[in-house]
């Protein structure tokens, strides 16, 4: 055990180093990020034209500004750029091999690897994201309390692992299909609604307001689904929108994805290598 | 002791048939057809621990995919095989550390660290004991003579350089089998050299069950004692390589440069003239009339250079298994001793 930890300790260090090796690529990368959140405050404040006690769908335009901006930091720790296609690419060019005749496991690797890749990222964006909430202190009603915040730092984890295991899913599947592109592509436009990057989640049941049962529907679907975990659960926990018994059954629903992706995650993998290995390699 | 020991070993792809035109290949979204390939086609055999045996044969005549079945990335279609007592497609942790295997131009180094960190890397995925690592370490990279280029991004390093260090990365290890596919494929003449003695020393140091293919005669007959040639996914001859270097090799090349204005006449007074461009040209010609027609080409012509090769040995068998195919009525019999 203490053996792995160290090794995984290693795979991180190296990871790290690697992702320095393109460091001015990357703290670009980075700060175009923060572009958008711009884009956000005047969108918001041309819907609302500058009505600030107007509410729409009980979001005012300070809500929702702070909601954007709280999506921009779940998204910092969900989004998992190039690691299906990486996946992908491994399979089709070979590389898997390595993972194979080593003695390592293929998962543990590319999720250590994406901790540094992340921890890397975090160290450029922490300054810039430190600014931005200073800046737009005003836009957040109330200080969140000392549970609010452990849950939010939970739910940042669990935004971590969902986005992590999920994308990895997908990269598996391209031991089936070699081609998976279109499938990201799929993939990342349910998770652009799903998962409340585009608008609140709690507006989508909206859309089906004629029909009632649909609605309900919508919404019970909705708040069982991974997707949301990876911007508006942790955005609503801050906001203070979750909180008591629905904040605690929505972090247990998180853990129980997270457990159930990793089994998926193991499956589809063994699957997927016994597949490889018939057909050639 | 036997270290590897394969009976029966068969693999058969599926490759799937395109289909021309449209509306065959809208059915063939539904059904595809698809024929097989008999890749490996019923190969047995043996290796001593510690014995270094070559493995040979044409393009496509199924080396690599005995070596991916070895090394456990592929399953068999039929057949068992045991390395070390591993059968090698369970992939097991314990034989993943026994073993190592360099494919090529397929790199487990990290393209933009320098190779030292993915060696570092390694020592930890292998658990090797630091000071054995440090030491192992430096004797590879003092062989192997890339001692300077260790902190180099490996990215900036040749062929050459990048294969040494793929080599070194796959022995840290200490493993007791070591697969090797075409491990000189495109190396500059300096470092296919290294690379050979290298081999030749470590493996007798070590002690190293080591299966390597290549169709650089050079690489056999400086390493190997013994070798199988297979063609078609079957074994076609097993044994001594001196045996097969008279066997196949029934012709040399001999290579001019000519100091003249053009191409002299009558060239193939001498032997078979093949891949003319002048100022150079090249004859075949019977092993054992090489030294007479050498002396009267120098004394018949002016000549800048002259150089004498083998034929590449893959080619030699290639030639010999088409031409035994064409001619003999049973085409393994010629072969096989
Ligand atoms: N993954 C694969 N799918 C289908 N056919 C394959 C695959 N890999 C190899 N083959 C075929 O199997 C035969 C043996 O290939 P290989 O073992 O690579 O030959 P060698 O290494 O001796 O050149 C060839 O006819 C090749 O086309
Ligand atoms: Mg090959």
């Amino acid at each position: 055990m203490l053996a792995s930890a160290q090794t995984s300790w290693f795979i991180l260090r190296t990871c790290i180093s690697e992702r320095l090796t393109y460091r001015a690529d990357f703290a670009f990368a980075t700060l175009v990020r923060f572009l958008p959140i711009v884009t956000q405050v005047f969108l918001w404040s041309a819907v609302y034209a500058g009505n600030e006690t107007q509410r729409l769908n009980g979001y005012t335009y300070r809500n929702m500004v702070a909601y954007a901006l709280l999506v921009m930091v779940g998204r910092a720790f969900s989004s998992m750029p190039g690691l299906a296609a990486g996946i992908a690419r491994d399979v089709r060019d070979g590389t898997i091999k390595k993972y194979l005749t080593q003695p390592v496991d293929m998962l543990a690797y590319l999720f250590w690897a994406r901790v540094a890749h992340k921890l890397v990222y975090y160290v450029v964006a922490t300054g810039p994201f430190v600014l931005v909430f200073y800046l737009c202190r005003g836009y957040f009603e109330q200080t969140p309390d000392l549970i609010t915040i452990a849950a939010f730092a939970y739910a940042l984890a669990l935004a971590f692992l969902i986005g992590f295991l999920m994308e990895c899913l997908i990269g598996f599947i391209s031991f089936w299909f070699l081609e998976v592109s279109s499938l990201i592509f799929i993939f990342m436009m349910i998770n652009y609604f799903l998962s409340g990057h585009m608008v609140p989640l709690d507006w989508l049941p909206g859309l089906f307001q004629r029909w009632p049962a649909v609605q309900e529907i919508a919404r019970q679907t909705m708040t069982c689904l991974p997707f949301q975990y990876l911007a508006y659960v942790p955005a609503s926990i801050l906001l203070g929108k979750l909180q008591g018994h629905d904040l605690a059954w929505q972090l247990a629903v998180g853990t129980g994805w997270v457990v159930l992706l990793l089994a998926a995650n193991r499956l589809v993998f063994n699957r997927g290598v016994r597949r490889y290995s018939a057909f050639g390699g | 002791m036997i270290a590897v020991d394969v009976r029966n070993l068969c693999k058969t792809y599926r490759v799937f048939r395109k289909q021309e035109g449209l509306w065959p290949s809208i059915k063939g979204l539904f059904h595809r057809e698809h024929q097989p390939v008999h890749a490996v086609a019923g190969v047995s055999f043996q290796i001593e621990r510690g014995e270094m045996v070559a493995f040979l044969g044409p393009n496509g005549a199924g080396k690599t995919t005995t070596l991916k079945l070895l090394a456990g990335l592929i399953y068999p279609t039929s057949g068992v095989a045991t390395v070390l007592g591993y059968v090698p497609w369970q992939r097991e942790i314990a034989y993943r550390r026994r073993f190592a295997l360099v494919m090529g131009q397929k790199n487990q180094l990290w393209w933009d660290l320098p190779a030292q960190e993915s060696f570092r890397l390694h020592k930890e995925i292998y658990r090797i004991d630091p000071t054995d690592f440090e030491r192992r370490l430096d004797e590879l990279t003092t062989l192997l003579e890339v001692k300077k280029l260790v902190g180099q991004p490996v990215r900036e390093l040749s062929l050459g350089e990048r294969m040494r260090m793929e080599l070194i990365a796959a022995l840290l290890h200490r493993p007791d089998v070591l697969l090797l596919d075409e491990p000189t494929i495109g190396l500059d003449v300096v470092s296919q050299r290294k690379v050979q003695d290298f081999l030749k020393q470590y493996q007798q140091e070590q002690r190293l069950t080591v299966l390597l293919t290549s169709h650089y005669m050079k690489d056999v007959q400086a390493l190997c004692q013994r070798a199988i040639i297979i063609n078609e996914g079957e074994i076609k001859h097993d044994g001594p390589l001196a045996q097969i270097v008279d066997r196949f090799s029934k012709f040399k090349v001999i290579e001019l440069q000519f100091a003249g204005e053009s191409l002299p006449g009558e060239l193939d007074r001498f032997g078979e003239v093949f891949d003319v461009s002048f100022p150079r040209a090249k004859i075949r010609v019977p092993r054992n009339q090489v030294p007479e027609i050498l002396s009267a080409l120098l004394s018949a012509f002016p000549l800048e250079d002259v150089g004498v090769h083998d034929r590449p040995l893959e080619e030699a068998i290639a030639e010999m298994f088409t031409s035994t195919r064409a001619t003999a009525p049973e085409p393994a019999a010629a072969v096989i001793p």
